[in-house]
């Protein structure tokens, strides 16, 4: 079971608490190596490579390469958690990702730092407004977005304990605590953070879970009760707990930090879809555009992804549901 | 080595042109082309150079090979059937619903294979990968993986050409399949990378040259590498496409070959002769 922390507690950068995370890793398990494309500087690599100079492999400014000599190294019996910024660890590596790695079963853990808007100021080329979709058909893949550091510990720890694919999201912003460090996880099991009746929230990361649980407030003063849930996993994802959440609270709102064309909000609507459950449901996240550049808080108002927008998409889904009611 | 041991090893890879055929057959049609251009250095490998065991393919200590152009797959399955990884009666099933021999091969579904691939520009970063691993656990494996010339327009090769000098990967061993043919034509005329020896040196390989149908010279240049201590080895095997069936050498049109009943029988004969002038 996860355990909630009470009250407002800044947390530290999920690619810090990924790194701290990999470095006990690989004190217990000499197979442990980290792969890097040049950017290992951006999430603290060099304190991994301190500890473990051997175990650092650094390959310069090459993705593709980076998931192929990955496969490699996985098929000698290492486990490489190799990392790229998301954009490029998703859209440069799709190939490589899809044969050298997952086709050929290979043992990589894939590391993509700055999803989605949170790389803000880099502008539109650094955006990974689709890296889940890209990601998502592969067989057997886990893509998990952790909401906070100790969410990303789990992630990282049951990446390496368990022989397979792993794509791991890692927000570089600092968010806010929202799991007990003596919180249990389970790898495709979704997260209820906040009870509700009247319609779900459903998010994946740090930064726009944030989001709804300002929006379930919003919602709170209208008289609304709003559940939210953290997905955790989006593959394997959550099917009892979103099919549970559509017939309880009879509306459903997805939200992240990714396009809304393949990523969760697609996901959670072919869950839907496919057990006959479907309830009214918007979905909010990035719109069929480009990324831009600014600050993500800039950003969130112009692709309408506030706590706002989400409060607004939810009386939406709710007025729906009522009329159908009728 | 002895003449009569090159000998033998030019009969394995007549035995093992005549595997291809017997896979085309099954199948209907297949890579021709590519797969004889190489097929005398996988079995010079297989037969010669690499330290592994068709009973117990994955022991520990073995050398690997990737097969990067997997387009070029009919020749790793034909020399692994020869050398006894499995029963030659799989050969038939090439191509076919289920087969453990897909057209690109497949390191689940049979024993030897050591890389998924098929998509090219891959195996050579997967070879680096590998390389690397395998120099920490000190056991002596080296690995040996065949591009095709064509191939090389992929810049991943690039890629991995810069991480294996730069990591100084001496236990890796690269082919360089140069058959001088792609589908769309005369390599030279497509996409040229002349002269591929000096571009892998500026990279700081060590590289050789030698004629990749001529067994004594695949085994002699095996038989030096690596080339220089701290380098990864590089051999330009110019080598000619379609090599064993007179109509397919050197004819673009025969990388995808789909046979006539006629056409099977001539390919057959000449094999056949070929063998039968090898018994003396």
């Amino acid at each position: 079971m996860v355990k909630l922390v009470k009250g407002t507690i800044e947390d530290i950068e999920l690619t810090r608490a990924y790194n701290q995370q990999l470095i006990a890793l690989a004190e217990e398990d000499p197979r442990i190596v980290d792969v890097e494309a040049d950017v290992g500087n951006c999430i603290f690599g060099p304190e991994f490579q301190k500890v473990f100079p051997d175990r650092y492999v650094n390959l310069g400014v090459c993705e593709q390469s980076l998931s192929s000599v990955s496969a490699g190294l996985s098929a000698v019996g290492l486990i490489p958690f190799c990392h790229a910024f998301a954009a490029f660890a998703s859209r440069r590596m799709c190939d490589q990702n899809y044969i050298s790695v997952a086709y050929a079963k290979n043992n990589v853990k894939i590391i993509a730092s700055a999803p989605g808007i949170s790389s803000g100021e880099n502008g539109g080329t650094h955006h990974a407004c689709e890296d889940i979709a890209l990601v998502r058909p592969i067989p057997n893949i886990v893509i998990m977005d952790p909401a906070d550091s100790t969410a990303m510990r789990w992630a990282v720890r049951k990446a390496a304990e368990t022989f397979g694919v792993f794509y791991i999201r890692a927000e570089r912003l600092n968010g806010y605590r929202v799991y007990e460090e003596d919180s249990e996880f389970e790898l495709g099991k979704a997260n209820v953070i906040r009870n509700g009746n009247d319609v779900t929230l459903i998010a994946e990361g740090s930064l726009i879970l944030n989001n709804c649980l300002k929006a379930a407030e919003i919602l709170g003063k209208k008289g609304i009760s709003a559940r939210v849930v953290d997905i955790f996993t989006i593959k394997p994802i959550d099917v009892d707990t979103i099919i549970r959440c559509a017939r309880e609270t009879g509306a459903i709102v997805t939200a992240e930090n990714h396009s809304i064309t393949g990523g969760l909000g697609s996901a959670v609507a072919e869950v839907l879809c496919d057990n006959c459950c479907v309830v009214p449901m918007k979905r909010i996240g990035i719109p069929n555009r480009f990324g831009e550049v600014g600050q993500p808080a800039e950003l969130m108002e112009i692709m309408h992804m506030t706590d706002k927008d989400i409060a607004e998409a939810a009386l939406t889904a709710i007025a729906e549901k009522r009329r159908n009611e009728k | 080595m002895k003449t009569d041991d090159i000998r033998e090893l030019e009969r394995i890879a007549a035995r093992c042109r005549q595997n291809v055929l017997r896979m085309v057959r099954a199948n209907g049609s297949g890579h021709l082309g590519p797969a004889y251009s190489c097929i005398d250095i996988v079995t010079a490998l297989y037969f010669h150079a690499m330290n592994i065991d068709p009973q117990n393919p994955k022991k520990e200590d073995r050398d690997i090979f990737i097969l990067s152009a997997g387009h070029k797959g009919m020749a790793q399955y034909a020399v692994l059937a020869e050398a006894g990884f499995f029963d030659k009666s799989l050969l038939d099933t090439f191509g076919h619903f289920k087969s453990p021999l897909p057209g690109h091969p497949d390191m689940h579904k049979l024993p030897g294979i050591e890389a998924s691939t098929g998509s090219l520009g891959h195996g050579m970063n997967i070879a680096c990968g590998v390389a690397l691993g395998k120099r920490q656990d000190g056991l002596g494996s080296r690995v040996f993986v065949i591009v095709g010339d064509g191939e090389l327009a992929e810049g991943s090769n690039w890629e991995a050409a810069a991480i294996a000098a730069h990591y100084r990967l001496d236990n890796l061993v690269l082919f360089l399949d140069h058959n001088g043919l792609q589908i769309s034509g005369k390599t030279k005329d497509v996409m040229s990378f002349e002269p591929i020896a000096k571009h892998f040196e500026g990279f700081g390989w060590a590289a050789r040259e030698i004629d990749g149908n001529n067994m004594a010279e695949i085994v002699a240049a095996i038989d030096s590498v690596p080339f220089e201590k701290g380098k990864p080895s590089l051999i330009v095997a110019n080598t000619i496409k379609g090599k064993g069936f007179s109509r397919a050498e050197n004819q673009v049109g025969y990388h995808y070959w789909n046979p006539s009943a006629e056409e099977m029988a001539l390919a057959e004969k000449e094999l056949e002769d070929l063998l039968m002038g090898m018994r003396t």
